[in-house]
């Protein structure tokens, strides 16, 4: 395995393990330098309502980039809004793979898993490739990887927070409840955060905010993209077991006085 | 008769089709998409899409997002 082997989703093989979202762009030329720096597996967009300024632009730089685009359901409370939020983004962009949203509180962005798995069962059936953002419960995602997702989006911390994983137990937990790719989703705020997710057995990692509002996005989606093959290889190298006490690593043969 | 096209009420004429509702615009040749009455209408039926009074036309397109 090299640090730079991709992942396979739904049968579709992304040549990286680092996804970006484009949430939190200044502006849109700052897109091409961030998707040079990361070179991601693909770039996530919201479906908004269409205004009379230049639109399409984002679109025409992502198409130009030649990445692949995953719409999300962002800003989606229900189930019902969520289905016709993918079933317009299929329409729109030709894609019938949908990063699955459904948020059940405006002050902490924490999924309503109860709309979620609503929404992802219709999905599935209307022939969607669902990745669904979720909290880090191990029962939930198996539900929602029972239903036919075809990966796991578990939180690390609340969307846009930058606190990174809180619950390392519990995202350890997810990966070992399904089958299908565990995609680290939302709280990320820095490189080590990101390598952790991959030390922690997660197949990718998703980072917007960390990327788009860092002082300079395209340097942190570089130090994302290291970070993310890093903690791949590591977790793949076989770190050393943590220890109690200490362990020499020096050998004590020869040593002068003995 | 009246209709609402992404949340702002719009006089439109009887018989106006979803359709002639969009050629009216400005829009991008793609990546853009509509419902009507929160069912979306595929590019291809738009031209036999008559709109009725009262109805809600949303048109989007991809946008910023994480």
């Amino acid at each position: 395995m090299s640090a730079t082997d991709g992942v396979q989703i739904a049968g579709a093989q992304l040549a990286s393990r680092l996804w970006i979202g484009t949430g939190g762009l200044t502006s849109i030329a700052t897109v091409t330098d961030v998707v040079e720096a990361a070179r991601p597996g693909l770039v996530t967009v919201s479906i908004r309502r269409i205004s009379d300024q230049s639109e399409g632009s984002l679109l025409d730089e992502l198409r130009r980039a030649g990445v692949r685009i995953l719409p999300n359901t962002a800003g989606c409370r229900s189930a019902r809004e969520a289905v016709l939020t993918a079933q317009l983004a299929r329409e729109a962009l030709g894609t019938s793979w949908v990063k699955l949203e459904v948020i059940g509180d405006e002050t902490s962005l924490m999924p309503d898993v109860v709309e979620l798995l609503s929404a992802a069962e219709t999905l599935v059936e209307q022939g969607f490739t669902v990745l669904p953002y979720t909290t880090d419960d191990p029962v939930v995602a198996r539900r929602l990887a029972d239903l036919g997702c075809a990966a796991v989006m578990p939180l690390g911390s609340p969307i846009g927070s930058g606190r990174g994983i809180s619950n390392p137990r519990a995202i350890e937990a997810v990966r070992a409840a399904v089958a299908v790719p565990v995609v680290l989703d939302a709280g990320i705020g820095t490189a080590s955060d990101a390598a952790l997710a991959m030390e922690l057995g997660c197949d990718a990692v998703l980072a917007a905010s960390a990327i788009t509002r860092a002082e300079r996005p395209a340097a942190m989606a570089t130090a994302m993209r290291l970070a993310v093959d890093a903690g791949r290889l590591a977790r793949s190298a076989g770190r050393i077991p943590e220890l109690v006490t200490a362990r020499a690593s020096t050998p004590t043969d020869g040593r002068m006085g003995t | 008769m009246n209709i609402t096209v992404n949340g702002i009420p719009e006089p439109v004429v009887d018989g106006t089709t979803l359709a002639a509702l969009m050629s009216a615009r400005a829009l991008p040749a793609s990546g853009i998409a509509a419902a009507v009455n929160g069912d979306v209408v595929r590019v291809a039926l738009w031209a036999e899409t008559v709109l009725a009074d009262q109805d809600v036309v949303e048109i989007v397109t991809a946008k910023q997002g994480g």
